[in-house]
């Protein structure tokens, strides 16, 4: 099925460029025609573009998307957030590996298919959710597992697979401003160049000459960054940065040229809110980058897209094409001179740590997604060491919104510290799980209400790098002020068991943790350790001192925000839902992270014997 | 900007441009460190250099210096984080002191003795990797790698060479040489390199040199560590400046 | 006058070791002597005790490398109010150790069946008197709760005897420069 000639890799290479810097978009399209990085490949891959080998290893390496091993004609790969779990994606994925004769993880004998877990694929509302060849396809059931598993073994094409398996539903619950939102395509660029002055007195061009020189008051770009400041907009990624400020540093950060970054890698487990705007109102967020570009001066964008939204790609190039056509990308757009900017997709393929801005920039670059040193920020030295500004994909909607309406209107909504709306991505145990919108200020318990939740034990926001909210504490709002949040919004009834949930948090981080810094490689892959030792039941009060203790070095010493957050969820259940833990514990002592008496099972085996002495738990 | 911070109620005089750990180690004070080295750009990945500054924790040797700034390093707290990345260290890898060619010179035992590490204290995860013996000269033993990086900067802007780089991610990252075959012997690594002689503990090796210095001779014999800022003090940056 | 202090009683036990940390106890040399005014020896090499009583203190060389160490070293640490781990293979698994990253079948299967030199029909013996390995060796940490930790390679004698007087004496012990090494 898969040529193995090199001849694809020349194609690729030269449709970009042999350009090292797009290592990533090289990758995956070779990986799409060869099936597999193999080591041959990656020489010609390197070769292509003039960079070391080990290098384009190393990028072809971090990522969970890119294969150096061969995987099998069929990769199948269960989302495995909690809320995949809580609705059997485990058991049906048992059900999928008895079927094809095969263990999870491993690839089949006869080398055309694996199955494997993946960190949340980003359709909680719909699961449990996979991904087929990197083809998002939701609301998996016993049914489609045996259908599946026959389609498998016949060697049908996953493009011919039933349609409806790939459908994947918006689930729009509640809808305010930007969800409602029916602008047509050019309407707030229009707005945004209307606000100058007197348009002859400048023009937007990249160069800082416009900017210096002519009344800021009086400059289009100077005006709707004012705007945008007015406004109060802060990011909607989860740091809520104020975005004005942010823009208005790149701007004033002095170079050639400027970058606008959408950040599309929607990673956070629990969150798809940015899907369902990609989806829906696209032409809005590449409205809103192509603001932010005439602002600060920005001649290129791209859109960050998670590998996991692969079929989105193509409808997106889609919009991107009719909106070169409407003028609203390109050059001199909507007739002005020097307003120059277009916009590329870059897919990712697999790390969640790439949502970190800096890592978001090093995988565009080619490289693998380790979080950057800072000082220097992106605003001043960001993609390709330009200034950059990095914004969530619902902030560039939310400009574009305010470009068109102004920054007073903006601001009138929402609480005094949290101007706007939020969209909420509801999951978990609730009669309506979709999406909502909320103008900031909306309480734990207006939105349990709207999505139908009952006996709701826990709520956590923000996911699992976010906060885990008890029912005690329902009547808290969602706002900067209060309960920041990027958008995920899980809900756990009193039929869950929280230590489930965050154990399966731990294992998250554990997998995803980039590895550069000491701290996080080694302590989200011990508190994964001890978080399995209590759920396998070895574990004692020991054990969660350790958790403890970990959580600290963590906090204290790792590189980046993944590090930093990546034992909330543990000290949270830990304050909140401690028994939960505690009827778990083997004893009050110490115990060891392995089973004795398993240690001993292989000896047993290779020497046949099962005495007394053979056995260690009850031989005294 | 040049002007002074208080490290531990010490003033540290710096010069513009420099980190705080660099003006730390230029006053002879030692700040605990394993990816760091005199001749390359700072990294921050190790974390052992964690200090508090103005009461917030932050990478000392990537953190530029300003004046004024108050920062804790040698404080009970601090030093217990410290140790604990060393015992993090000690069971990711597989660090057998006893028979290891680099004990007695190995920047990460010496932290342990300095930071009082008397056992590993964590679980040891006990990889599986592979020693690389293919080179004629040189010796890979990856049980022992930290991933501090320094021999892929040494490689890169020192040798332009790029011999070594990372692959895979969180704790499968591992360090890969610039061969197909994935064999050291298959790249054009000499033990010549600089690359060949920054490993801060025992992974890259000069065949048939090992055990040369006898037990009481080797560096940390001699003096602990932190008893030998001196050797860490930063260098005029011309590599840095070449990279 | 005072009344004579009570001695503290102390077993010793190697498991996945070589005795060369008993070797370099012996080492203390005449200091032998002044030690035996301070403790008395349950179950040790010493005195050939097979079984612990009740111990004020336990001093355990090796790693856990078999069910046999699993037992010992539970009966120690049920019966030492204080337990140490003395030398590199107690502490990190030591040179045992380095067979983890082998399957133990491999290992097995390799010693007692396809090794040359074996007699014809070498099988991997299956006496029930002899102790079953584990799949790995682990430092006694891993298995039971351990008190105190004294690195070394052993730990020189001189490391022995500031750590066993500061234990008697009732400070925390610390091993200075030269004393705390790894190898």
């Amino acid at each position: 099925m898969f040529p193995t000639n090199a001849v694809d890799i020349g194609d690729i290479l030269d449709r970009h460029g042999r350009d090292g810097t797009r290592l990533m978009q090289i990758l995956r399209e070779t990986q799409e025609v060869l099936g597999w990085l193999a080591p041959e490949t990656i020489t010609a891959i390197a070769k292509g573009v003039g960079w070391p080998r080990a290098k384009v290893e190393g990028t072809a390496g971090f990522y969970s998307f890119f294969h150096t091993q061969p995987m099998g004609r069929y990769r199948i790969l269960w989302s495995d957030n909690i809320t995949d779990r809580m609705i059997g994606n485990r058991d049906l994925m048992q059900a999928l590996c008895r079927k094809l004769w095969l263990e999870p993880g491993r690839l089949s004998e006869d080398g055309l298919v694996s199955v494997d877990t993946t960190s949340c694929t980003g359709m909680c509302d719909q699961g449990p959710a996979l991904l087929a060849n990197y083809r998002a396809i939701t609301r998996m059931t016993p049914e489609r597992v045996a259908q599946m598993a026959e389609l498998i073994q016949k060697q049908v094409p996953v493009a011919e697979w039933p349609a409806e398996w790939f459908r994947v539903d918006d689930n729009i619950r509640r809808a305010d401003i930007l969800l409602n939102n029916a602008m047509r395509p050019g309407e707030a660029l229009k707005a945004a160049l209307a606000r100058e002055a007197e348009a002859d007195q400048e023009s937007a061009a990249n160069a800082r000459s416009w900017r210096e020189g002519v009344n800021a008051a009086t400059q289009g770009p100077s005006a709707v960054l004012e705007e945008v400041k007015k406004s109060n907009l802060r990011g909607r990624g989860g740091a809520g940065f104020t975005t004005g400020i942010k823009w208005e540093a790149c701007r004033h950060a002095p170079s050639d040229e400027r970058y606008v970054v959408c950040n599309a890698d929607e990673g956070e487990p629990g969150t798809f809110k940015d899907r369902v705007l990609l989806t829906r109102q696209a032409d809005l967020v590449f409205e809103g980058m192509t603001v932010a570009a005439y602002a600060i001066g920005a001649k290129k964008g791209y859109l960050y897209l998670r590998g996991e939204y692969r079929y989105l790609l193509d409808p997106l190039n889609d919009v991107l094409a009719r909106r070169r056509d409407l003028d609203l990308l390109g050059t001199g757009i909507l007739g002005r001179p020097g307003f120059n900017f277009d916009i590329e997709v870059h897919l990712g393929a697999g790390a969640y740590v790439c949502g970190e801005e800096s890592a978001l920039i090093e995988s565009l670059e080619g490289k693998r997604g380790v979080p950057r040193n800072r000082p220097p920020y992106p605003v001043t030295s960001g993609f390709l060491g330009k200034p950059t500004v990095v914004n969530n994909v619902e902030t560039f909607a939310a400009a574009a919104l305010i470009a068109a309406e102004g920054g007073d209107w903006y601001r009138g909504i929402g609480t005094a510290k949290s101007a706007g709306t939020k969209l909420l991505s509801v999951s978990g145990d609730v009669a309506r799980p979709g999406i909502y919108e909320y103008p900031f200020g909306v309480t734990v318990a207006e939105v349990l209400a709207d999505a139908g939740a009952a006996e709701t034990q826990a709520v956590q926001v923000s996911g699992p790098s976010g906060v885990c909210v008890a029912d005690n504490e329902f009547g808290r709002r969602i706002a900067f002020e209060d309960i920041p949040t990027a958008g995920a919004f899980m809900v756990f009834d009193r039929n869950r068991d929280m230590f489930e949930v965050a154990r399966n948090f731990a294992q998250f981080f554990a997998h995803e943790s980039c590895g550069f810094c000491t701290p996080c490689r080694v302590g989200t892959t011990l508190l994964r350790n001890l978080m399995d030792k209590i759920g396998n039941g070895h574990g004692t009060q020991y054990d969660i001192n350790e958790i403890y203790q970990v959580s600290r070095v963590l906090q204290m010493a790792a590189h980046c925000g993944l590090g930093h957050t990546a034992p909330h969820p543990l000290l949270d259940t830990l304050e909140k839902f401690r028994p939960a833990y505690e009827r778990r514990l083997k004893s009050l002592d110490f115990e060891p992270a392995f089973d004795l008496d398993g240690a001993l099972a292989q000896a047993r085996q290779m020497t046949g014997r099962d005495d007394l002495a053979a056995h260690l738990e009850n031989a005294e | 900007m040049t002007g002074t911070f208080t490290l531990d109620g010490r003033e540290i005089a710096f010069e513009p441009g420099q980190t705080v750990m660099q003006a730390a180690l230029a006053a002879g004070v030692f700040v605990p460190h394993l990816c760091y080295h005199p001749e390359f750009r700072p990294h921050g990945s190790c974390k052992l250099c964690t200090m508090k500054i103005n009461g917030r924790p932050a990478t000392s040797c990537t953190m530029p210096a300003v004046a004024g700034m108050e920062v804790e390093s040698d404080t009970a707290e601090i030093n217990d984080k410290r140790r604990m990345l060393v015992q993090m260290l000690l069971v990711e890898g597989n660090h057998f002191c006893p028979s290891c060619e680099m004990s007695g010179n190995c920047k990460l035992q010496a932290l342990g003795y300095t930071l009082g590490v008397m056992t590993p204290h964590f679980t040891h995860f006990f990889p599986d990797r592979p020693v690389d013996a293919s080179h004629p000269e040189m010796l890979l033993d990856f049980n022992r790698c930290i991933l501090c990086e320094l021999c892929i900067r040494a490689s890169a802007e020192v040798d332009k060479k790029n011999v070594f780089a990372l692959s895979g991610r969180g704790m499968k990252k591992h360090l890969v040489v610039n061969a197909e075959s994935g064999r050291l012997a298959d790249t054009d690594f000499a033990a010549t390199d600089k690359a060949a002689e920054v490993c801060p503990v025992g992974v890259i090796l000069k065949k048939r040199r090992g055990f040369a210095v006898p037990i009481g001779k080797r560096t940390y014999d001699i003096k602990p560590i932190n008893e030998q800022a001196e050797r860490f003090k930063p260098v005029a940056p011309t590599v840095r400046e070449k990279a | 006058m005072n009344a004579p202090a009570k001695k503290l009683r102390v077993a010793t036990t190697s498991l996945a070791g070589c005795f060369g940390c008993h070797m370099s106890f012996l080492d203390i040399d005449e200091r032998i002597l002044k030690l035996v005014e301070l403790v008395e020896f349950d179950r040790s090499p010493i005195t050939d005790i097979k079984h612990c009583g009740p111990c004020d203190l336990g001093l355990v060389e090796g790693g856990v490398c078999n069910a046999e160490n699993v037992h010992v070293l539970r009966e120690f640490r049920a019966n030492c109010k204080i337990l140490v781990a003395v030398g590199a293979c107690a502490v990190n698994g030591g040179l045992p150790a380095q067979r983890n990253h082998l399957d133990l079948r491999d290992i097995l299967e390799e010693v007692y069946e396809t090794e040359g030199g074996l007699a014809r029909g070498s099988k991997i013996p299956n006496d029930p008197e002899l102790p079953l390995p584990l799949d790995k060796v682990h430092p006694i940490h891993e298995v039971v709760k351990i008190d105190y930790f004294l690195p070394g390679c052993p730990p020189p004698a001189d490391a022995i005897w500031k750590f066993l007087t500061d234990l008697i004496a009732g400070r925390t012990p610390v091993m200075g420069h030269g004393l705390l090494h790894y190898d």
